[in-house]
């Protein structure tokens, strides 16, 4: 039998089981596989991670063994999340960043030393442009031209930025050539997401810990926020950490606490 | 009918020389332009584009006579957005990696022109075969030119070919200075425009 594929009523049956196929070979193939897809999201996420870390060129058990193994806490606030990891006794926190970059989204992780320097950083893209605004994913130089960069002000305010023209090195990183809205983009997600981490890092865990001691300690609560002050302006919490029995049982104030990291640092 | 008889080859090396998708039809400059700023994500769609034309082209010839002609366009646009999609979820599954790299690409891989071209122009009317390896044929004369493109664009402008390094330092120490120029998409309209002129030049005599 010879079809007329002419008919109206052939090319509307025609039209509407062809999209009945797909749409059920779509959604068989979106189901059968999203398990696997899910573990390597999640994967890749950890891998992010410790990119940011800069531990890099790991694969599958690998990554997911080294981040059982430094990442201690993950901690999740308004939607941000930000882990706590230990790397070579060194307690750094990682902020997860979400932005907007030219095409589509932009997101981030920022490694933080407890001096508020940037430990490590890595940035992730959706649909940036390959070779241009792609590369602040690829090129593993650019992103660690952030280590060692300082990320707060005195006053609390997000200093770090990503700049055409670098004026003051030690808080500004030279923009992607050629990915100029990208590299905008960056520098709005950093401001926007490291503000919040910022007043994270007043409660953060070594902090509490130390507040914890000054409590039991029957301490009053001033040499509490003295302490959790100490870690805000920058001071490492290592030091203070070090400097800080003495500090609270004798209920001593800030600037104890900040002479004594001084000593400290000069007697290293 | 032989799989490789004289007709066949025609079909498959026809696309990589005189019947050049991007150089004798001018199609597909589009994302010839937007990927080849460095050879990696050149080679990655040139296969992709490959692998998708083949089997967008095999399955539109299999179904060739049962499409309406007035919803053709609309029929192959459905095949094709069916098999990018169904083959970046299994990418995603299987290759991870890779399907991260080809994200931006998939759109692209979907509205290229050289596909639809292939589909209307040639797997309508063949057997499924043929229109394989024309499919094949015109996606590797289309990777042809991005990994030429992208080769030329990655080490003039960047000193270096699949990220790897290639003009020592000692260039550099010198006073050579890579060329910014070529990170830029109108590097690659002229560098298209060059590989079409040689083409010309070259075939066009021979007719």
């Amino acid at each position: 039998m010879k079809l007329n594929t002419n008919s109206n009523s052939y090319i509307i049956i025609y039209s509407a089981v062809l999209v009945v196929i797909v749409a059920f070979l779509l959604a068989f193939v979106y189901q059968a596989l999203k398990p696997m897809q899910d573990a390597n999201v999640a994967l890749d996420v950890k891998k992010q991670i410790l990119y940011s870390l800069n531990i890099r060129d790991l694969d599958g058990a690998e990554a997911e063994a080294k981040y059982a193994e430094v990442v201690k806490e993950e901690s999740e606030i308004d939607g941000q999340k930000v882990y706590q990891c230990v790397i070579d006794g060194q307690n750094i926190q990682v902020a997860s960043l979400k932005g907007m970059g030219l095409w589509g989204g932009i997101s981030g992780y920022v490694a933080i030393k407890g001096d508020g320097t940037v430990y490590g950083a890595y940035f992730n893209h959706e649909s940036e442009t390959a070779g241009l605004g792609a590369e602040i994913k690829d090129s593993q130089e650019w992103q660690e031209k952030f280590i060692g960069k300082k990320i707060y002000g005195d006053d609390g305010s997000v200093l770090l930025s990503v700049v055409k023209k670098v004026d003051d090195p030690s808080t500004q990183v030279d923009c992607v050539t050629g990915a100029t809205l990208t590299s905008n983009g960056v520098d709005a997600m950093l401001k926007d997401g490291l503000k919040n981490v910022f007043k994270q890092s007043a409660a953060a865990p070594c902090c509490k810990t130390e507040k914890a001691d000054c409590c039991q300690q029957g301490k009053s609560d001033d040499c509490c926020k003295e302490q959790a002050d100490s870690c805000h302006h920058g001071k490492s919490c290592d030091k203070c950490k070090a400097g800080k029995p003495d500090c609270c049982q004798e209920s001593k104030s800030k600037d104890c606490c900040s002479s004594e990291t001084e000593t400290k640092a000069k007697e290293e | 009918m032989a799989l490789f008889s004289k007709q066949n080859k025609e079909v498959f090396t026809n696309p990589l020389n005189l019947d050049h998708p991007i150089l004798g039809q001018v199609l597909g400059i589009c994302s010839a332009l937007a990927v080849t700023s460095q050879l990696k994500p050149a080679i990655v769609m040139g296969l992709a584009v490959t692998v998708i034309t083949a089997f967008a082209n095999v399955i539109i010839s299999i179904i060739r006579n049962t499409i309406p002609n007035r919803i053709r366009i609309v029929v192959q646009l459905v095949v094709v957005a069916a098999l990018v999609t169904i083959v970046s979820q299994i990418l995603k599954a299987f290759a991870y990696d890779v399907s991260v790299q080809l994200s931006v690409y998939v759109g692209l891989i979907i509205t290229n022109c050289i596909l639809m071209g292939r589909l209307e122009a040639f797997a309508m009317q063949n057997k499924p075969w043929p229109s394989f390896l024309d499919g094949v044929g015109n996606g590797l004369g289309y990777a042809m030119i991005l990994v030429i493109v992208g080769a030329v664009r990655e080490l003039l402008g960047r000193g270096s070919l699949l990220g790897f390094q290639i003009i020592p330092d000692a260039c550099y120490d010198f006073g050579y200075v890579n060329n910014g120029m070529m990170t830029m998409p109108a590097m690659a309209l002229i560098l298209v425009g060059c590989v079409i002129w040689v083409h010309r030049a070259y075939f066009y005599k021979e007719k």
